[in-house]
């Protein structure tokens, strides 16, 4: 033991951390897992129901044609782009603090577009014909361009998500022999695909995940931006515009940074990662938010300044009821909520603090769930003929299914964490070494505490 | 693992090879998609050109104002509406043709039918993800409810609100098991489906007029023919060129470009007795099963 270096230690320690929720599981955990399958479930007895009854059974009708499920299809489709900008940009730009958060952050996408792509379906008055979008599909359609960029976004973001975790599903086969269960110890050697760490195999991993890290860049954009497509390439108020799809690709990253920064915080806690994820990662994180939250902030304005500012008859009956009518406590709540309470926590110092962080994150996608629905329902719900307003009241089964989207995303979360580490070891490991050669080294830092610890763990660890 | 030059070699070749079938490949697609992609830039005048020498009909709606009163003056919900519920046992709750009440300036107010404007450059064929919604070679928007998944981007699309969905499966008329679906004459309806007006196709097709026409009690409503310039009403007969430009006529939100093929004749009513200072507000219209019609007598609402 002590023949050990600090880097060893670290890397012992670090090992420890992030295989213990792989084999040690708490009574919390059965519990809230109970607790989101109950929801989940619940949410599957409403579709069953509306699958018998028809779409019916919702508060849709021939005037808001869309409501609860194609607002939820835009907010997790958007919350899926965390993973595309931290884990993509940041391992292109050479941030090296991106490290402890980049698996986190591609595990959101691969879930958040799951969830999200399945809202569509949900919301088919005919899911038995989906073959048909295959069979049938028409390449004018904003809804074919949504296919296929989404089924492309979730290969790709599948194989971005599976490509750095083959070392660490080699080093699960290692550390876990005799921890866990032989049939799981079967598939990470399975999934490790022979990893031996060998140059050769490092050398193509690292091609690998840099050819995927770019061309994921421009496939999240697509993806973003068709979804705004479905809206603007009709001739409604509100949703004829032109910066539809930057406008939401700048929302989307917005509100998967706030995503993520929610994400890291509750595994940082319930998983002890406090020496991983430090103060640092929410600053920097929150930076980025700030400058999303600013843009965004901006294209709104230029968006609604615009429109508002012309007489155009539809428009001008949206913005009124937007900013005064009957959705006017969405729409500011949105604007007050999520942008501008939270850009005020990060930009004063003594606000800057990691629990108000995450609550400005959580209020941005509060914040952002409503502007999602601001954006769809009134410009349905306005007359394009003279006639009254059309009305929507969303009914159980719209809600109980909403319920289940989120719980489903918590779920398929919470047992993601008891097969795959959470933070990618190997990435965290490379980086030390590369800063003990380049620069400062980062362990260092934490050594101290770890002493104790190291060698407590040390004998656990090795069998 | 195995990087020996001629390994290296059959590499580059690969990669050479996969690149030229690329370009080879993809420019081709991309020549035949873009047209798909933007319809309306590719001049639909070629097809037009084939049906004017084949003589195909391309039917027209033309609603004279100056005659529709909305059925206020007489007592009734509009009869162009309980018409086409009756003759396409419209599902309840819907209607294929509304009759809205519009105000003109000055502060009175005249009525205003709308059918599905069987427009030209259709937005809501555009967006149809399945190809369910498609032009006849008369020019009237269809719906396939065999192939139609209920995504309702359609009604989204449409800038006249004409279409309508399937929320539940709608009463079908006793025996409309057995009646033969088509696009034209869409009995039995199908829960989950978009409806919509398709100007009577099944009729058009045996030479009849459209139920809303015949329903008419107003002689309001003609149904025209661009490529012979007739319409009719089924009293007079028009020049349907003449009718449009001597009577000022224009269409629903022209500006949209959506070239309608429904036209409208500027009045309020008054030729068929309708006083403007007198306000009526529109009867609603009785459904299918109020009119007690069966698909025996299918034309039981006139």
């Amino acid at each position: 033991m002590d023949t050990l270096t600090d880097m060893q230690q670290a890397e012992r320690k670090l090992e420890v951390v992030v295989l213990r929720p792989l084999t040690q599981t708490s009574r919390r955990w059965y519990v809230w897992t109970a607790s989101l399958l109950v929801i989940v479930g619940i949410g599957i007895v409403a579709y069953i129901n509306q699958l018998a009854n028809g779409l019916a059974v919702t508060g849709m009708r021939d005037r808001v044609i869309w409501g609860l499920y194609i607002t939820n299809f835009v907010f997790f489709i958007g919350i899926s782009h965390a993973g595309t900008l931290i884990s993509a940009i940041l391992r292109t730009t050479h941030a090296e603090w991106r490290r402890p958060v980049t698996r986190m952050a591609e595990l959101i996408t691969v879930v958040a577009l799951s969830i999200g792509g399945l809202m569509p379906v949900i919301d088919l008055g005919r899911p038995d014909r989906i073959p048909f979008l295959l069979q049938y599909g028409k390449i004018s359609s904003p809804i074919v361009w949504d296919f296929i960029s989404i089924a492309t976004y979730l290969t790709a973001s599948l194989m971005y998500l599976y490509l750095p975790l083959i070392p660490d599903f080699a080093l699960a086969y290692d550390r876990l022999r005799g921890a866990t269960s032989s049939i799981r110890l079967k598939l990470y050697g399975l999934l490790s695909l022979g990893w031996l760490d060998l140059p050769e195999q490092r050398r193509r991993l690292t091609r690998g995940i840099n050819i995927m890290m770019i061309l994921i860049i421009p496939i999240a954009i697509s993806v973003h931006t068709v979804v705004s497509w479905i809206f603007s390439m009709t001739m409604r108020a509100g949703w004829n515009s032109t910066i539809f799809g930057p406008y939401f690709v700048v929302g989307a990253i917005f509100s998967g940074i706030a995503g993520i920064i929610t994400v890291m915080y509750v595994f940082r806690r319930i998983y002890h990662l406090e020496d991983y994820i430090t103060a640092k990662h929410f600053r920097y994180l929150s930076y980025l938010l700030l400058a999303f939250d600013l843009i965004y902030l901006y294209f709104t304005f230029a968006e609604y300044l615009t429109t508002g500012y012309k007489m155009e008859e539809g428009e001008n009956f949206l913005l009124r009821e937007l900013l005064v009518g009957q959705y006017s406590l969405f729409f500011w709540v949105f604007v007050v909520g999520g942008l501008l309470i939270p850009a005020t926590i990060i930009i004063l110092p003594w606000t800057r603090k990691i629990p108000l962080l995450v609550l400005g994150s959580i209020l941005v996608n509060i914040g952002m769930w409503l502007k999602r629905f601001v954006i769809v329902v009134p410009s349905l719900a306005l007359p394009l003929l003279p006639t009254e307003w059309g009305v929507y009241i969303p009914t159980w089964v719209e809600i109980a299914i909403s319920a289940a989207a989120f719980a489903g995303f918590a779920l398929i979360f919470t047992l993601a964490t008891k097969l795959i580490p959470i933070i990618s070891v190997w990435e965290m490991k490379e980086g030390w070494e590369r800063g003990l050669t380049a620069r400062a080294p980062e362990p260092a830092r934490s050594a101290p505490t770890l002493a104790p610890l190291a060698a407590d763990t040390g004998g656990a660890d090795e069998p | 693992m195995n990087d020996d030059p001629q390994d290296l070699k059959q590499r580059v070749n690969r990669r050479q090879l996969l690149k030229l079938l690329g370009t080879v490949g993809v420019t081709p697609i991309a020549a035949r998609l873009l047209p798909d992609l933007l319809p309306h830039l590719s001049d639909a005048s070629p097809a037009q050109d084939k049906t004017e020498s084949r003589r195909i009909r391309q039917w027209v709606l033309v609603f004279d104002l100056r005659k529709c009163e909305g059925c206020v003056t007489i007592g009734e919900a509009p009869q162009c509406i309980e018409a086409c519920n009756a003759e396409h046992f419209v599902p309840k709750g819907q209607e294929w043709i509304k009759v809205f009440e519009m105000e003109s300036p000055g502060g009175h107010s005249f009525f205003l039918p709308r059918p599905c404007m069987q427009c030209e450059n259709p937005p809501c064929l555009n967006v149809c993800p399945v190809g369910a919604t498609y032009m006849n070679e008369e020019g009237v928007v269809l719906v396939n409810h065999e192939r139609c998944i209920g995504c309702r981007m359609c009604m989204a699309a449409c800038p006249y609100a004409a279409r309508v969905f399937n929320w539940e499966q709608p009463e079908n008329p006793p025996g409309a098991t057995f009646a033969t679906y088509s696009p034209e004459y869409p009995v039995p309806h199908r829960q989950g489906t978009v409806e919509k007006c398709m100007l009577c196709a099944h009729r058009t097709m045996d030479g009849k007029l459209p139920a809303c026409v015949e329903g008419c009690p107003m002689y309001a409503i003609y149904l025209g023919d661009l490529t012979e310039d007739i319409a009719t009403n089924g009293k007079d007969v028009v020049k349907l060129s003449l009718f449009l430009a001597s009577n000022s006529a224009y269409r629903l939100k022209e500006e949209l470009g959506t070239r309608p093929r429904v036209f409208y004749i500027p009045g309020h009513g008054q030729e068929s007795g309708h006083d403007i200072d007198e306000h009526r507000p529109v009867i609603p219209a009785r459904s299918w099963q109020e009119q007690g019609v069966s698909l025996d007598d299918p034309q039981g609402g006139h």
